[in-house]
């Protein structure tokens, strides 16, 4: 048997990792309350933000030393910003009246589009990911020994989220939003601007991913091409366990996903089963609260 | 009328002959281990495939992403029904040769791996064929996953020789297997659309709603699609095992399903003679024509820019995001090939050169009265 050090050392990285898929979890759920997309390019964004903090520093550390890493992180989130607005204003926009069928299949495209790309120019093997000095400090708390990573993570997790909620809840920004994720159309005939509420979704959640990159990177010390897509999924999951559309929700969902996730990962026997557990969480909460813990109910229209 | 119908049949055994003797030919000519021989293999795999999933995304208009799954499921039944007494102690060498001691004739085991795939999808198609378009798609690309995992599991291995790869089972000598198998399977799916119950298909396509009232029993159209589609997924994946000489879980992730989901946009969604026309150029395209974007080339003194390892990949997909943007109908659109409309077109072509030799200025929009 383990004792209790074992079981909190899982539940710290846990806690972590479901932050870090709370990151990403927003991304999904706020665009797909607005536009209804499942935006599939979400998890390669998080890997490409990855991608270009390495190149960032690399490139500057021959003139800046140390301050590199501060530049990498200032670029790295503007950056990552950057193209998520692009990618909606390109492949998305155009496709606005289209079959939903059409968006998801452009979603799928740009998804492939990152992937190969970075493929191609990082000729596809791992890179280390720069060492964030601070973070990787190990601190003492009673008998457990976590980096000061594991404990920033979930502290500024919370914080983000608290913030995105009172904006959502409490700026005229927010309640647009509210709107436009409520009623499509009738948001549009009351005058709010449409195109400006979706980009400005987009850059909240562009700019949670690269704050998630930069923590998940951190903690698991490398990137390659094709890592963006697992955590891209399973926070979708998270999200839609929550209840796709509300915040909270999704925050929850991850945590609880992260938490299993590393339990079942730590156990030999059923390790291989950790991604599939999470399919399977999705296929049961579908058929038993298809709206998730917190979603609203949606009615169908004829 | 008759005429024609007469004409198109004739043309369509032409083409057909035609074929098969290419096909006879490259057999048995030094052609059979060239690229063009790999590519006419694959592209008609990859066409059975690619057709399979149109038949659910394309007609039936249910959004799925478990294509790799139930190739997965068709690839290994097979490949374990298959693989010669003798050599399951090599094949199982951590498993003491397995559980299975058998060994199937290739076409029950064919027919077999599709059954196995149509069952799985019956099974998950009761809870997730109620769901709506983006949550079936994500639902069953989880599902995907899952058979991954419990494939690949340590506990299962006497079976499915857990994550080690799957060989030296039963495969085809003339590359007229392939053409065959896949010539059967998406003539069947033809008839089935074609019948009543395609029309039902199409009907759930345009509006689930409407269809219901109109009488249309949803769930069981619906899994009648799913299950086909898959039973012809696990062909293909059979099929795919055969060319490829193995079958390993490893290789059957969610972006096998996303290139095929592409060919099906490349093609046309809504159209058979496009997802075949597509997958051919797809694989030719990928496997042969645009190599040379890998190789980093220099001529003369001059190095070739972009060129090198992915480059063949990134213009791909810059090629399919223009598709999916711009050309929306992809290369067919919901049309059929057919013969009406090529001699159409060679008509027109030859009335326009009549017409630029004789002087005579085309009329627009009929035809010239002599």
């Amino acid at each position: 048997m383990h004792d209790f050090t074992y079981y909190a050392q899982i539940l710290i990285s846990g806690l972590t990792i479901g932050s870090l898929y709370a990151l990403i979890a927003i991304g999904y759920t706020m665009v797909y309350g607005i536009l209804r997309l499942i935006n599939f390019a979400h998890g390669d964004m998080f890997m490409v933000a990855g991608f270009i903090m390495i190149y960032i520093t690399s490139w500057s550390s021959s003139f800046l030393g140390a301050g590199s890493i501060v530049v990498g992180l200032i670029l790295t989130l503007i950056l990552t910003v950057i193209l998520g607005v692009m990618i909606e204003k390109v492949a998305y926009k155009p496709l606005r009246s289209a079959p939903r069928m059409s968006v998801m299949i452009s979603a799928i495209g740009v998804s492939y589009l990152l992937q190969n790309l970075s493929t191609y120019v990082t000729g596809g093997l791992a890179q280390s990911y720069p060492n964030i000095p601070w973070l990787r400090t190990e601190i003492q708390i009673g008998s457990i020994t976590v980096r000061r990573l594991a404990i920033l993570t979930p502290v500024l997790t919370i914080l983000l989220v608290i913030a995105l909620v009172l904006l959502i809840k409490h700026t005229k920004m927010g309640m647009a939003m509210r709107a436009v994720a409520k009623d499509f159309d009738t948001a549009q005939l009351m005058g709010i601007r449409i195109d400006r509420i979706i980009s400005f979704t987009f850059v909240i959640g562009s700019f949670l991913a690269a704050v998630g990159s930069i923590l998940y990177f951190s903690y698991i010390g490398q990137v390659s091409p094709t890592i963006g897509a697992m955590p891209g999924l399973k926070s979708f999951v998270a999200a839609v366990f929550g209840g796709i559309g509300s915040v909270p929700g999704a925050v929850i969902g991850s945590y609880i996903i992260g938490i299993c996730e590393t339990f079942i990962k730590s156990n030999q026997n059923i390790s291989i089963f950790s991604n599939a557990f999470t399919f399977a969480l999705l296929i049961i909460i579908l058929l038993i609260k298809p709206n998730g813990l917190f979603g609203e109910k949606l009615k169908e229209k004829v | 009328m008759k005429n024609n119908k007469k004409r198109n049949l004739l043309c369509s055994l032409l083409l057909a002959a035609a074929l098969v003797a290419l096909l006879l030919y490259i057999d048995n000519s030094p052609l059979k281990s060239s690229m063009l021989s790999t590519v006419l293999q694959k592209g008609a795999i990859y066409a059975l495939l690619v057709v399979s999933m149109n038949l659910l995304n394309g007609f039936t208009g249910l959004f799925s992403l478990g294509q790799a799954g139930f190739m997965l499921l068709g690839a290994y039944t097979y490949a374990i029904l298959t693989i010669p007494v003798a050599q399951r102690i090599n094949v199982y060498q951590y498993f003491d040769g397995g559980i299975v001691q058998f060994q199937m004739p290739q076409i029950p085991a064919l027919i077999l791996a599709g059954l196995v795939a149509a069952v799985f999808a019956a099974l998950i198609g009761a809870p997730v064929l109620r769901l709506k378009s983006d949550y079936l798609a994500i639902a069953t690309l989880g599902f995907a996953e899952i058979l991954r995992a419990v494939i690949q599991w340590e506990k299962l291995g006497p079976l499915t020789n857990a994550s080690n790869i799957l060989r030296k089972f039963t495969g085809y000598n003339s590359i007229l297997f392939p053409f065959i198998v896949s010539g059967i399977c998406i003539a069947i799916i033809v008839l089935l659309i074609n019948s009543t119950y395609g029309r039902a298909f199409k009907a759930i396509r345009e509006d689930e709603i409407a269809a219901e009232a109109m009488g249309i029993n949803l769930m069981k159209h619906k899994m009648l699609s799913f299950c086909t589609s898959s039973f012809f997924a696990g062909i293909g994946g059979a099929l795919l095992a055969m060319f490829q000489f193995n079958a390993h879980a490893k290789n059957f992730t969610t972006a096998m399903t996303y290139e095929i989901l592409l060919i099906v946009v490349i093609g046309g969604i809504g159209s058979i003679t496009g997802s075949i026309l597509g997958s051919f150029l797809y694989v030719a395209c990928s496997e042969w024509w645009l190599r040379f974007l890998d190789n980093p080339t220099v001529i003369g003194t001059f190095k070739v820019p972009l060129l090198g390892h992915g480059f063949r990949m990134v213009v791909f997909s810059v090629v399919i995001m223009v598709i999916v943007l711009f050309y929306r109908q992809g290369l067919m659109g919901t049309r059929e090939f057919s013969w009406d409309a090529v001699f159409a077109f060679f008509g027109k072509l030859g009335r326009f050169f009549r017409n630029l030799f004789t002087g005579k200025k085309a009329v627009k929009g009929g035809v010239v009265h002599e």
